[in-house]
């Protein structure tokens, strides 16, 4: 069935549970090309979860997963990585005791050709570290390529985990809490950096932070207790009653 | 610095057997021989647990099959280095890619007592195949022929091939570390989660690894039969990778030289303790439990802090 | 194959597989609370049944001998646990297979420094002899002691692991570290105990087997080697996987071993036969494991959540 969907991800009915507890409970919904989607919920909704079944971490028990009109619901977490889905993670997830620049070497290299090199210097391949700079350069990192990640700040470690996702050259980004953390000078920076990723970059943005959701988001899905209560424009999100009930009136903006 | 230590330690190396004669060494150069080729082999091992971070106890097995392909194949009346020693390297590389494929399904502990099982069952494999001396092991009537006009029977000339073959491997593995390969290698250890999660097949790459340290062991295992003239099922059984490890951890694991210093280590105090007591084992196991609780990082990083403090 | 040999290697494969349960127990608490791969249990096997043989000496009694070497060992591994192997359990697996592969090796020179390589055990005269258990079927009387010895511990272990407070700290602290210390356990202590306790099991196993398998230095490798087997079979952390893996190891190793290679001679010519059979009996058991991990990577009763 051959289509061109508007949709670049499209997650059907999703269920998930881990013995007695159901994490995802028939979870559908949509991201358009080209847009900013972002998923709220309280703590505990399945958020996480979710994205681990979008990116391929975990299966789900039930349900499918289409990207860009290819079911990937089975396919290997990295196979979706080379196919343009990549994710970044809440709890700061890189590579502590590489410096910054040999951090951001390594997705470009993933997509550079093969890795079963074994005689060449990696060194010598000039166009890998230059990629890896410019993407360094995007995300606010420029100058800091020589530092040992694990000795940067929480908000630098912050932009190098979203830089590391966005290196791989996604055609959708799952962000898990990008601004976990942070004060509001690298809150800032990073919408600058999620909005300058609309119409080039589709985005599935995971967040609590309701100022930077408000500001980026095109469309709201609603997750609690693993179901999407609500999904549609902030406008139509901020003056739902039971999103609202369930889960606005209690969140305290970052 | 290093460059300069690097050449006088080979100059001494290249040096040593034409020295030896005169000053009445000669045992001390087939001593030589059988460090370097543990060398071999603790590197082998350093290949899959340092730099690769995977904790296989059946290593032995693959040193044994290498020495179990140059031992029968002499058995048949094949003598010929250039035969044996590459079959060797890829039964071994093959073997260890069974295992690996396997094995790296798990993680942990399981990973290390499946690796260790596979290692057991060669053993018992080994034990069986009474018409190659069965648990009794099996005499080579001769090192093997290499052409040339040289004899590896002169321990001087079986000494510089070792030397030339531990060499070359170091060298290989130098380039190996700093390819693709490596760094993907290296960043599977740190991070494996965050590796696939920009797009390597990581159960890939460990694959090769580790079945590149099979193959590598391997050829220690063809010079190993060559130095003993004799291959026996005792090579494989799990105590000598336990051997392995240690020389692994006296060097320094992940550190390039890590296995060589390790065997140096490891032989030479055995050596040295058994001139004392018998129960030389004893001060081995006393000075292994030291490093690891004290010096973890082995030879190779007390090296590195004292050329850095 | 007849039902008579049948029994009598199930019989064996049961006293064995018993035996084994009580190393495997020790080994899979230790590594089920304290997240510790220890290699030296079979060193505390290998010292048990060392000292259960002086008692002997001494003492003139097997049964004394047997109670005093549980005693002594616990001693010994309440020492090795409180001088060394507590400076492990924060450390990586890699440090504590060698460090513990270390002691193995200070283990069976010390031994061999104080008693020599090998020392004599028998069994109690009173069990020198056969018992007739079914028409046709003559049991040695000390390998039935030793199955209702290895029956009686089992129940001892399980009353004390699901009835008793000590038994449900322990319990908890296999599944949850966190949240038994948060509980009040003094885990330090709870440790030393455990690794104690698991010792004189061992020293159990080393003295009833030592005139079986002969008391010698460098015995505790083999055994331990299966027991590992045991625990993974088992899942780590479960006494009931220790015993219900100890009783498959067990059996199927001395099944194995007794008709595997009268089964292929069945099929095989003789010459195939004769060396492919104890090969094929020995890796058996390392089949088995591979396969129950291949369908249950975490064993069949995994005790951690």
């Amino acid at each position: 069935m051959a289509e061109t969907p508007a949709a670049i991800l499209r997650v059907e009915d999703l269920h998930k549970r881990f013995g007695g507890v159901v994490a995802t409970d028939g979870v559908s919904l949509a991201v358009a090309r080209g847009e900013v989607h972002a998923l709220i919920g309280p703590n505990g909704a399945g958020k996480t979860t979710l994205v681990h079944q979008l990116s391929g971490a975990l299966r789900p028990d039930r349900g499918r997963v289409a990207f860009d009109g290819t079911d990937v619901t089975a396919m290997a977490f990295h196979d979706r990585v080379r196919i343009g889905l990549a994710r970044s993670y809440q709890i700061t997830s890189i590579f502590r005791k590489f410096s910054v620049l040999e951090n951001m070497v390594l997705p470009v290299q993933a997509r550079s050709g093969s890795s079963l090199s074994f005689w060449r210097p990696r060194a010598a391949e000039a166009a890998l570290f230059d990629e890896a700079r410019r993407v360094l350069a995007a995300v606010g990192l420029a100058g800091r390529e020589g530092v040992a990640a694990g000795t940067l700040a929480h908000g630098e470690q912050r932009q190098l985990e979203v830089g590391l996702a966005l290196a791989t050259n996604p055609r959708l980004l799952l962000l898990d809490e990008p601004m976990a953390g942070m004060g509001p000078e690298d809150s800032e920076r990073m919408i600058g950096l999620v909005a300058g990723l609309k119409g080039s970059i589709s985005v599935l943005l995971v967040e609590h932070d309701m100022d930077a959701v408000f500001r980026l988001a095109d469309r709201i899905s609603v997750l609690v207790s693993g179901r999407v209560i609500a999904s549609g424009p902030p406008a139509a999100i901020r003056a739902n009653e039971e999103v609202k009930r369930a889960y606005l009136g209690e969140e305290v903006a970052a | 610095m290093r460059r300069w230590t690097l050449l006088a330690v080979l100059a001494l190396a290249v040096a040593f057997p034409l020295v030896a004669r005169p000053l009445g060494w000669e045992f001390y150069v087939g001593f030589a021989s059988r460090i370097m080729i543990y060398a071999l082999a603790a590197s082998s091992l350093n290949l899959i647990l340092g730099y690769g971070g995977m904790l296989s106890f059946g290593h032995a097995a693959f040193v044994g099959a290498g020495a179990y392909v140059v031992g029968i194949l002499m058995a048949e009346g094949v003598a010929s280095a250039w035969v044996s020693w590459p079959l060797a390297v890829a039964a071994a590389g093959a073997l260890a890619a069974a295992v690996g494929a396997v094995s790296l399904r798990t993680r942990g502990v399981y990973f290390i007592m499946i690796t260790l099982a596979f290692a057991q069952m060669i053993y018992y494999i080994a034990v069986g195949m009474k018409a190659y001396g069965g648990e009794e092991g099996l005499n080579l009537p001769a090192r093997s022929s290499v052409g040339f006009g040289l004899d590896l029977k002169d321990d001087a000339t079986f000494y510089y091939v070792v030397l030339g073959v531990l060499i070359a491997a170091l060298y290989a593995m130098h380039r190996l570390a700093r390819a693709r390969f490596g760094r993907v290698i290296e960043a599977i250890r740190e991070n494996e989660t965050r590796m696939e999660a920009i797009g390597f097949a990581t159960h890939r790459y460990k694959l090769v690894c580790f079945a590149l340290g099979g193959a590598v062991a391997g050829l220690s295992g063809a010079l190993l039969a060559n130095q003993n003239s004799y291959v026996n099922p005792n090579l494989l059984y799990w105590t000598q990778s336990g051997s392995l490890m240690i020389m692994v951890i006296l060097g320094g694991v992940g550190a390039l030289y890590g296995g060589l210093l390790g065997a140096i280590a490891l032989l030479v105090l055995e050596e040295v303790f058994s001139v004392y007591t018998i129960h030389w084992q004893l001060g081995v196991g006393a000075i292994l439990l030291a490093i690891v609780l004290y010096a973890p990082q082995g030879l190779a990083g007390l090296l590195a802090r004292r050329r850095d403090g | 194959m007849s039902g008579i040999l049948l029994l009598e290697q199930a019989l064996n494969g049961l006293q064995f597989g018993l035996m084994l349960f009580l190393l495997a127990a020790g080994l899979t608490l230790v590594f089920g609370i304290m997240d510790m791969i220890n290699l030296a249990h079979g060193s505390l096997y290998m010292v048990g049944a060392f000292l259960a043989a002086t008692f002997a000496e001494l003492t003139g009694s097997f049964w004394l001998a047997v109670v005093l070497a549980m005693a002594g060992t616990a001693v010994v591994g309440m020492a090795l646990e409180i001088s060394v192997l507590r400076r492990l359990y924060a450390r990586d697996h890699l440090a504590q297979v060698l460090a513990t592969f270390a002691i193995i090796l200070i283990a069976n020179e010390g031994v061999r420094l104080i008693w020599g390589p090998q020392v004599p055990l028998s069994a109690p005269p009173a069990l020198a002899g056969p018992v007739q258990i079914l028409p046709g079927l003559d049991y040695s009387s000390y390998r039935l002691v030793i199955i209702a010895v290895g029956l009686a511990v089992a129940v001892a272990l399980y009353v004390l692991v699901t009835r008793t407070k000590t038994g449900m700290l322990v319990r908890a602290g296999a599944s949850n570290r966190e949240m038994a210390t948060a509980m009040g356990v003094d885990i330090k202590l709870l440790f030393t105990l455990v690794f104690g306790f698991g010792a004189a099991l061992c020293a159990i196993a080393g003295a009833m087997l030592g005139p079986i398998l002969a008391v010698q230095v460098g015995m505790g490798e083999s055994i331990l080697i299966l027991a590992f087997v045991v625990i993974v079979i088992g899942g780590i952390g479960s006494i009931r996987g220790a015993l219900v893996g100890a009783l498959v190891v067990g059996m199927a190793d001395t099944i194995g071993r007794a008709f595997i290679p009268a089964l292929l001679r069945e099929f095989l010519p003789p010459q195939f036969a004769s060396a492919l059979g104890p090969a094929l009996a020995s890796i058996l058991i390392y089949v088995l494991m591979a396969a129950i991990l291949f369908w249950k990577p975490q064993g069949l009763f995994p005790a951690r959540g």
